[in-house]
């Protein structure tokens, strides 16, 4: 049997106790929730914790309401596959539902949860392995090593941050809270993420991620398409998250988000910026798909499944497939995908 | 480091039994271990093969990933519990009868997942069934025959008598490289 390390194991019912409990070792503390992260890490031996805070216990931190302005807020361990059965997230962000449908198995998304999505640990070859594969090659950066295998000569981790929430609820405009003992704090949730394979949360340790605020999505056209090499289980290498606003022929807004193309989500500026006040036609959304695969932070690397120039041209051909789907043109090619619905026809 | 014990009670298949367990153990290892209950298979125990699924107030879940010391008060249904006195559940026999099971390790895992999808939905499309399966891997069967049977369960659990699994799910394909047609 694979098991855990010994820990001590706490069950708070507020989040005020949660908290006081986190501030007294934050170094050496964990938040759990639905588990499916952090629990395979800690039985890799990765990750590892003296004690360990279960967030489940917390009713305040469960479900999902409508405020008054028309925007969704949902709780932290709220598990995934009950914002893929809510009738309100389903009307409201149906390109939600898809990125969220997509993650992992049925299994899993019935103890998995949106804030354990939203802060999964980053991920790579070289470091995602038991711990004799690791102490075999001398452990890398991220633990232990020296050295990052992806890139030898480079000072910093490239380990990817491969949640498919995120460039979905980043392309929504999603806001989170973040509590700890000395109050809290709410920012966008694009600001919740670092560009470094090891630090890659601006969240302390001390601190619980406890709300998403997602706005209203107020005409949104929104889509999302994701790459991986089955169609379950896997951890994606490619997802693209796109919310349009239009009016009449011209975008007014957009947002063009990918993940798992770097340590952090990345946000398409060039292709934005080529969008905006344009129509969304075969030739903008050509041209923003190529600006698209040259994003600052896109920059996939020898670390997940797939070659990386691969992945790379894929970039292109994912965006221009987005954009294409949320601009209402037919599908031009044949692109693997994978969803509720099958192959194209 | 110290091991922190301590004494849950867990109600698996209908049953409240108190149990004394380190705080750090999974619920598979509870289940296995001090339980008695070996039908929960261990495979990966990463969240990975979903062959450790069991039911948590009827949604399937891998008892791998998940502690015990969370399962107080949760009802926990494991492959043991399907039977009713000496009757198989309509899954377990259409499985046995279609030979869905080779190994048979993955069974436990993938009746239980089946199990709660016919609680929600009692006619499921191929396509629902395959999505429902999605975190189960079989390494033997290639999937048709545990699709197959599960087809058939529904049928049965939905009182619909006529309803035959093709026949080349019992004989296998008539002529290797053609289409099977029900003769």
């Amino acid at each position: 049997m694979l098991r855990l390390p010994a820990f001590t194991f706490h069950q708070p019912e507020t989040i005020e106790e949660a908290v006081a409990l986190l501030a007294t070792d934050p170094a050496h503390t964990r938040v759990v929730a639905g588990g499916t992260d952090l629990f395979p890490n800690m039985k890799r031996r990765h990750q590892g914790a003296e004690s360990v805070v279960s967030l489940r216990g917390i009713d305040a931190l469960h479900g999902i309401t409508e405020s008054k302005d028309g925007s969704v807020i949902i709780g932290a361990t709220t598990t995934l596959d009950a914002i893929t059965r809510d009738e309100q997230i389903q009307q409201k962000y149906p390109s939600l539902v898809t990125a969220v449908a997509s993650i992992s198995s049925p299994v899993l998304r019935n103890a998995g949860t949106i804030g354990g999505n939203l802060c999964l640990d980053t991920r790579c070859t070289y470091y995602n392995q038991n711990e004799e594969w690791r102490r075999s090659i001398d452990y890398c950066m991220k633990e232990q090593g020296d050295i990052c295998w992806v890139a030898p000569s480079s000072p910093r981790c490239w380990a990817v941050s491969s949640g498919d929430s995120v460039p979905m609820l980043c392309a929504l405009g999603a806001e989170i809270t973040l509590v700890s003992s000395e109050g809290e704090r709410t920012l966008p949730l694009a600001e919740l993420f670092r560009d470094d394979g090891i630090d890659y949360l601006s969240k302390r340790p001390d601190e619980i991620l406890t709300t998403i605020r997602i706005p209203s999505p107020s005409g949104a056209r929104t889509g999302f398409w994701k790459l991986r090499r089955r169609g379950s289980i896997d951890f994606g290498v490619l997802s693209v998250a796109v919310s349009g606003w239009c009016n009449g022929n011209t975008t007014d807004r957009i947002e063009i988000w990918l993940g798992s193309v770097g340590s952090t989500p990345v946000r398409c500026t060039a292709s934005i910026a080529a969008l905006i006040g344009k129509p969304l036609d075969d030739e903008t959304i050509a041209a923003a798909a190529a600006l698209a695969r040259k994003s600052a932070g896109a920059n996939p690397l020898g670390n997940t499944d797939f070659v990386p120039q691969w992945r790379g041209k894929m970039i292109e051909k994912y965006v221009e497939a987005v954009l294409r789907e949320v601009a209402g043109l037919p599908r031009q090619r044949m692109v693997p995908r994978h969803g509720s619905e099958k192959w194209p026809s | 480091m110290s091991q922190q014990s301590t004494t849950r009670t867990l109600r698996v298949n209908g049953e409240p039994q108190q149990v004394a367990f380190a705080v750090h153990h999974s619920l598979l290892e509870v289940l296995r271990e001090e339980l008695g209950l070996t039908g929960t298979k261990h495979g990966c125990e990463l969240g990975e093969c979903g062959t450790c699924t069991v039911l948590i107030d009827g949604k399937p879940v891998l008892s791998c990933l998940e502690l015990a010391a969370e399962c107080e008060g949760r009802s926990i249904e494991t492959v043991e519990g399907m039977m009713q006195g000496n009757q198989l559940h309509p899954l377990q026999s259409c499985f046995a009868d279609l030979g869905a099971a080779q190994c048979g390790y993955c069974t436990p895992g993938i009746l239980l997942a089946a199990q709660a999808l016919l609680a929600e939905n009692d006619s499921p499309t191929r396509d629902q069934i395959v999505e429902a399966l999605s975190g189960n891997l079989c390494r033997c069967t290639g999937y048709h025959k545990i699709l197959e049977a599960i087809e058939w369960a529904a049928a049965r659990l939905r009182g619909d008598d006529q309803y035959q699994p093709p026949n080349s799910a019992i004989y296998g394909d008539p002529v290797p490289g053609k289409q099977a047609k029900d003769v």
